[in-house]
């Protein structure tokens, strides 16, 4: 098979640096495998591959079927997957009443409903046509009855048509899956019961693909995920099928109007209809799912888990802050009794301090007649003595205990009534210059 | 030996059999292919045969009986032969005598005597044409002719074939082979003289009276492999006249209030059946027609005009069905439209602009569609499949029919495919960044033999050859969303289905290196030097590979094992 050579005008890489192989030739990998055809016995070409592959062999009948064995099929066979036994009384149909008839019964294809794809149906279709055209009915001896090969052309018509096909499939009640009951799915079966729900369901969904309901194993994302797909389900489902007929004709154009209003109405009530159907039998899965119970669960758990630390953690505070009060109360109470303590010490060193002052006051009153009541020589008149001693009375008034105390100890160390005057009057100059006397205050004194 | 089969007294013509119509056609000396006008002058035969008080009518003839005598009309019956009764569509003989179930076979009542009502079977109907055609070639070519390559549709059967060889040879003919319609189709583009050898893969469309198939072929060094077929029998050309028939039924209705409808009266449907397929086929050349018939129905004779853009819209439907079909067929072989060099329309109805167009639409620029309307140099699609077999017949019409069965044997056709594309990778050694090219295609039947020439980087020097299967992918790209240009006023062109504004993403073929085969250098290749590199491929799937520089002296040479491979497919 010669043939011109191929141009290729794109560089060959630079070989690498350091690249070696024996004879410059490395080989790596194999071919894939090759799949057996059967070539065209025809053609200028083909005689030259002929000569040259026969080269004078004889072939038997077994070569021949060896050599078919692994050739890869172009043609199909339609027989196996479309064909189904006819219910007798579907053979009986009136073609008029096509809008109630099942297409997918009609052509054989129940098993696909509207899962078949285009070719699918048009097989069914040839298959139907072979076995019940009228024309062979009737050369067989029979009737020349067609009405159920025009069921056949109307099922074709309408599951070829993909606007009609929607609408059809929009009020397919045997493609529905019902969904199981509560006790069918407590029996364990609960993905493979209600996955087969959504899938009929999903058929309607503009979006596709459609979320698949999974099972135990599915994670909270994809579960999530799901029901949120289907409360928001986007779907091309319409209920014109079930439309009462329009009266056609032109005359009766009320009529007419009429008619189609109701049908508008209907098909909204059906679609809202539809929407909760929808909405509950969604609702009701959720209510059963497991897994959502699971992962609330999970979540609670988490969540007490959280609470359990949140109280742990308030009541070590709490207990902290008893703890904190009660060393407080302790603290002050010592406190307390410290002061108190210091107190009653106060009191008694006061009560000596007075004692002490008042012997001292006596001391100091004494040493008045020890000085001869300031008179000098001979016995001092009464006048004398009173004012002497209110002077010093006066004065003492004016000294607190220390200074008594220290006057005291003076007037104790101080002999003879000279000394002992020239004491107060020391005193008396202080407490003048202290600016606790005036001048002159104490008379006996000055 | 009897005269007939002595190859020495051959002469053999190729015969296309169609449910609707015939063509006889032979190779001149000069090795051109021409189709043979019958007595009537008509190059399209139909395949109709009818019995006017014990007279036989063939062909055109044939034809005009379905208004008087359609009883005694037999018509697309090939599909028939071989089969049984309840395998068979009668759809469209509901006009003309219809088919009954003959003992295992299936025959028509028809009064072939004078006043007799006989069942023919369909293998003496199809005798009987095959003899009228036999005695138009030998009269025009002055020549008994006694053999033929026939034409049959991919699905025939072999008991289909088996019933077609006996009628033939009850014709006086024998059958030298039967060869594929698409395959004929392709025969009869590349027998051109100024066709060139190229791989490629070639999509066959025919759309016929009765059916319709679509063949995706690859074509490599002449050979060829069907990797893909499709058969419908909703989209023809026969639903294509009843668009026509309701179309003009309706405006003759319009026309006439209290006419009853032609359609459900035998004769004015026959008229209309008639009058419509003329109609349609004046369509292919003109951009009007005129319809007239006299007595449609009532007595009313009715004329009208329909232009071509009428019909285009009447029967798009059916037109887009047959392009999802082509595609369709695509897919099945696991191929892109990208992956197409031609669409080759065959069959009567691909003289149809609006056919074409439609094709045309569906592929990319890169696709070549062979049709009348798309293509100056496009052959008459009603005569490919005949001027095929008519080449099949002067290649082999020497040979012993012996040999012939031998060639045709399946230990001769049955031959490993590659799956991939073998071939080098340029600029960079690296798979990724390298960008591979294709030496031998994938669906190559082996063994095979390849040589490319390669350019070497602007200085020379060592070169780097490494050998791959290449994988095709299609690139898609989504084109930048464009701002969206006011509406201008009164913009008014009705384009319904109008897909400019509607983006078109780009889509591309690339490769992508899945399995290297091998690496070899070239040591200091000249200034602008070129290494020539040759593949042969085993049927084993050994590899063997010769380099070097072109003109220089020595070369690289390696081998690559066949491997496990081998043992799968043997
Ligand atoms: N020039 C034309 N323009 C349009 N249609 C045409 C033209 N010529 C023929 N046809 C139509 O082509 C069809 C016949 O196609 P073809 O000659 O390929 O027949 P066939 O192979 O016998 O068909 P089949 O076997 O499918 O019945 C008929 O529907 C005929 O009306
Ligand atoms: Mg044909």
């Amino acid at each position: 098979m010669a043939s011109a050579s191929v141009q290729i005008n794109l560089p060959l890489p630079v070989l690498p640096a350091g690249w070696t192989a024996e004879k410059d030739f490395k080989p790596i990998g194999h071919l894939s495998h090759a799949t057996d055809r059967n070539i065209e016995p025809v053609g200028p070409h083909f005689l030259a591959h002929a000569r040259r592959k026969r080269h004078k062999r004889t072939f038997s009948e077994d070569d021949r079927i060896q050599a078919q064995a692994n050739v890869k099929k172009i043609e199909d066979d339609d027989e196996g997957e479309i064909s189904e036994p006819e219910d007798p009384l579907m053979l009986q149909r009136e073609a008029k009443d096509w809008k109630g008839q099942d297409h997918y019964a009609v052509l054989g294809i129940t098993r696909y409903r509207w899962r078949a794809t285009e070719d699918q149906i048009k097989r069914a279709h040839r298959k139907k046509v072979l076995k019940h055209h009228p024309d062979k009915k009737a050369a067989k001896g029979g009737t020349e009855d067609d009405q159920f090969f025009k069921c056949i052309q109307k099922a074709t018509e309408v599951l070829l048509d993909p606007v009609k096909r929607k609408q059809f499939d929009s009020v397919d009640e045997a493609a529905d899956v019902e969904p199981p009951t509560k006790s069918e799915t407590k029996k364990g079966n609960f993905y493979k019961l209600w996955g087969k729900v959504f899938d009929a369901e999903g058929r309607f969904s503009n979006k596709q693909p459609v979320p698949k309901l999974g099972n135990e194993k599915s994670n909270k994302e994809d579960v999530e995920n799901f029901y949120n797909f289907w409360y928001n389900f986007d779907s091309w489902r319409t209920f014109e099928y079930l439309d009462e007929d329009v009266p056609d004709d032109n005359e009766n154009r009320d009529q007419k109007r009429h008619v189609e209003r109701k049908n508008q109405n209907a098909r909204r009530k059906k679609k809202t209809e539809d929407t909760a159907r929808l909405r509950k039998l969604v609702d009701d899965c959720l209510a059963l799912d497991e897994r959502i119970k699971l992962f609330r669960q999970q979540e609670n758990a988490h969540k007490n888990k959280r609470r359990l630390e949140k109280e742990a953690e308030q009541k070590r505070i709490a207990e902290d802050a008893a703890k904190a009060k009660e060393e407080e109360a302790k603290l002050q109470a010592e406190k307390e009794a410290a002061e108190k303590a210091q107190k009653a010490e106060g009191k008694k060193a006061k009560e000596a301090a007075k004692n002490a002052a008042k012997k001292n006051k006596r001391v100091i009153r004494g040493a008045v007649k020890d000085a001869n009541y300031f008179h000098g020589a001979g016995d001092a008149p009464a006048s004398q003595i009173d004012s002497a001693l209110n002077d010093v009375d006066a004065l003492i008034t004016k000294l607190d205990n220390e200074e008594i105390a220290a006057l005291t100890a003076k007037l104790n160390g101080a002999k003879g009534a000279d000394a002992i005057k020239q004491v107060y009057q020391d005193e008396v100059k202080q407490l003048i210059g202290a600016g606790k006397l005036k001048e002159g205050e104490l008379k006996s004194l000055s | 030996m009897s005269a007939e089969n002595d190859p020495a007294q051959r002469v053999a013509i190729g015969i296309s059999f169609g449910n609707s119509y015939s063509s006889i056609g032979y190779t001149t000396g000069e090795g051109r292919a021409e189709v043979i006008a019958n007595e009537d002058g008509d190059r399209q035969i139909p395949s109709i045969l009818s019995y006017v008080e014990g007279e036989e009518l063939h062909g055109g003839q044939a034809k005009t009986q379905f208004v008087r005598n359609a009883k005694n009309t037999v018509a697309y019956f090939r599909d028939f032969l071989g089969q049984d009764f309840k395998s068979i569509d009668a759809s469209p003989c509901h006009e003309s005598a219809h088919p009954v179930e003959h003992e295992s076979t299936i025959a028509f009542k028809v009064k072939d005597n004078a006043d007799k009502e006989n069942e023919v079977t369909v293998s003496e109907i199809t005798t009987r044409h095959l003899k009228r055609l036999r005695n138009s070639a030998t009269y025009y070519l002055g020549k008994e002719v006694n053999a033929a390559v026939i034409t049959v549709p991919t699905n025939f059967s072999d008991a289909q074939k088996e019933a077609l060889n006996k009628a033939a040879k009850e014709a006086g003919l024998e059958v030298l082979q039967f060869i594929n319609e698409p395959v004929a189709a392709v025969l009869a583009y590349d027998a051109r003289p100024e066709a060139k050898l190229a791989d490629k893969i070639i999509v066959v469309a025919d759309l016929g009276g009765t059916r319709s198939d679509v063949a995706v072929v690859a074509s490599r060094g002449g050979i060829y492999s069907i990797l893909a077929t499709l058969h419908d029998y909703e989209v023809t050309g026969l639903k294509l006249d009843q668009v026509l028939i309701d179309y003009f039924a309706k405006e003759f209705l319009k026309k006439h209030k209290s006419a009853s409808d032609p359609r459900e009266d035998a004769r004015g449907l026959a008229k209309l059946k008639l009058e419509c397929e003329a109609v349609k086929k004046a369509l292919s050349i003109g951009t009007s027609a005129s319809f007239s018939v006299e007595s449609l129905v009532g007595g009313i004779d009715y004329t009208a005009t329909i232009n071509r853009t009428r019909y285009d819209l009447l029967g798009n439907k059916l037109f887009s069905a047959f392009s999802r079909l082509v595609l369709h067929a695509i897919e099945k072989a696991q191929l892109d439209p990208l992956d197409i060099t031609e669409v080759i329309l065959a069959g009567g109805n691909a003289h149809t602009p609006k056919i074409a167009s439609t094709i045309q639409n569906a592929f990319p620029e890169t696709t070549t569609v062979l049709a009348p309307s798309t293509s100056t140099t496009a052959i008459n699609p009603s005569e490919l499949s005949v001027r095929g077999a008519s080449i099949q017949a002067s290649l082999i019409q020497e040979f012993e029919l012996e040999d012939i069965e031998q060639s045709t044997h399946p230990m001769v056709t049955v031959t490993p495919h590659l799956s991939h594309a073998v071939g080098v990778l340029c600029i960079s050694g690296d798979e990724s960044n390298g960008i591979f090219h294709a030496i031998v295609d994938a669906e190559t039947p082996l063994p095979v033999r390849r040589t490319a020439i390669i350019s070497t980087p602007r200085e020379g020097g060592d070169v780097l050859i490494k050998l791959a299967e290449g994988l095709r992918h299609i690139k898609v790209t989504k084109p930048e969303p464009k701002p969206k240009k006011e509406k201008d006023e009164d913009d008014e062109d009705d384009s319904d289905d109008d897909e400019s504004d509607e983006e078109e993403e780009l889509r591309e073929k690339t490769w992508k290196v899945s399995n290297v085969l091998s690496q070899a250098a070239i040591k200091g290749v000249k200034k602008g030097g070129k290494v020539e590199v040759q593949i042969n491929v085993g049927a084993d799937l050994g590899v063997n590979a010769i380099y070097r520089e072109v003109g220089a002296k020595g070369g690289v040479r390696g081998i690559i094992a066949g491997g496990k491979a081998a043992n799968g497919s043997a």
